[in-house]
């Protein structure tokens, strides 16, 4: 076995990626959803690690809830593009401000 | 150097490539496919930690679903995605800042990093080698966090009902079966006769 700061060294670099995607595609909705589905993933290394590594199973049960939660959001928020795209016609960022008084 | 440390660093190192490509690659298609290669990889490191129900969970909702999903909206959607690339340059800067001081702040909190004295005292349901990972993880699921495992079941129907009646569109110009109207038709007034005279017509 090898320590679990490889793990969580691992999972640190993936959640700094999926924040440096947020800022680098600014443009593009798709690809942030993406970024976000990153920034989970590394969560969710690093609870199944701690839980592998203490011997406590509750780390993988709330793995799973955090599974539950992205699938729904990211199928909420393409939803949302799909349908923000038809009234529209573009998916970038700053043109989203329909709502602005 | 083992095989077990071997395929740690494999996984690992896919796991950070196909972060890293998903988002600075310029093709949206590729990016989705380098992001199921993360959740692949990730998949693999599961496995490495003794959690293998998850990393078949992970393969088949993540790769199967979400990532399906996110190929279906990408093709679906006529974007032109050069020109949403082409101001990618211009955010580099800060998002390297940024990215930078993140990687600072987390490696910071890395050096005087340890274990709390409770933690080992804190935990819940501790593994057991009788049984193995799912068979655990659904016994501890239908019971303990039983509450839970329904709200999540809850949440899934709102998010499918949600995107069902955020895409759903009926369109103005196209004939569509009315079965109420079909079901309700009278034959006495669906027939009428009528008595033609030779030589005159209607």
């Amino acid at each position: 076995m090898i320590g679990i700061e490889h793990y969580l060294t691992t999972a640190s670099i993936l959640f700094v990626i999926g924040i440096f995607g947020l800022f680098l595609n600014r443009k593009n909705v798709i690809i942030l959803l993406m970024s976000i589905e990153l920034m989970l993933l590394a969560v969710n290394i690093n609870l199944v690690a701690f839980s592998s590594y203490l011997g406590d199973l509750v780390g993988q049960v709330f793995t799973l809830f955090i599974l539950t939660v992205a699938a729904a959001e990211a199928a909420i928020g393409l939803a949302i593009i799909v349908s923000f795209f038809r009234n529209r016609g573009t998916i970038a960022v700053e043109d989203v401000n329909v709502m602005k008084g | 150097m083992s095989i077990f440390v071997l395929t740690f660093y494999l996984f690992s190192l896919s796991v950070i490539a196909g972060g890293l490509m998903t988002v600075i690659s310029r093709n949206p298609v590729h990016s989705v496919l380098w992001l199921i290669l993360a959740f692949l990889s990730s998949a693999g490191l599961f496995v490495l930690l003794g959690a293998e129900f998850l990393a078949m969970l992970l393969i088949i909702v993540y790769v199967g679903a979400v990532a399906v999903l996110f190929l279906f909206v990408v093709m679906m959607l006529d974007v032109d995605f050069s020109t949403l690339k082409a101001e990618m340059a211009g955010y580099l800067p800060i998002a390297l800042l940024i990215g930078v001081v993140l990687v600072m702040q987390l490696a910071m909190a890395f050096g005087v990093w340890s274990y709390a004295d409770t933690a080992v005292g804190a935990r819940e349901v501790l593994l057991n080698p009788e049984y193995h990972n799912t068979q655990a993880l659904g016994l501890i699921l239908y019971d303990k966090y039983f509450i839970l495992f329904q709200l999540s079941g809850l949440i899934l129907l709102v998010s499918m009902i949600g995107a069902i009646v955020l895409t759903l569109r009926h369109r103005k110009n196209v004939k569509r079966q009315n079965i109420l109207s079909q079901i309700y038709r009278d034959p006495d007034k669906s027939l009428e006769i009528v008595d033609v005279k030779p030589g005159q017509g209607l």
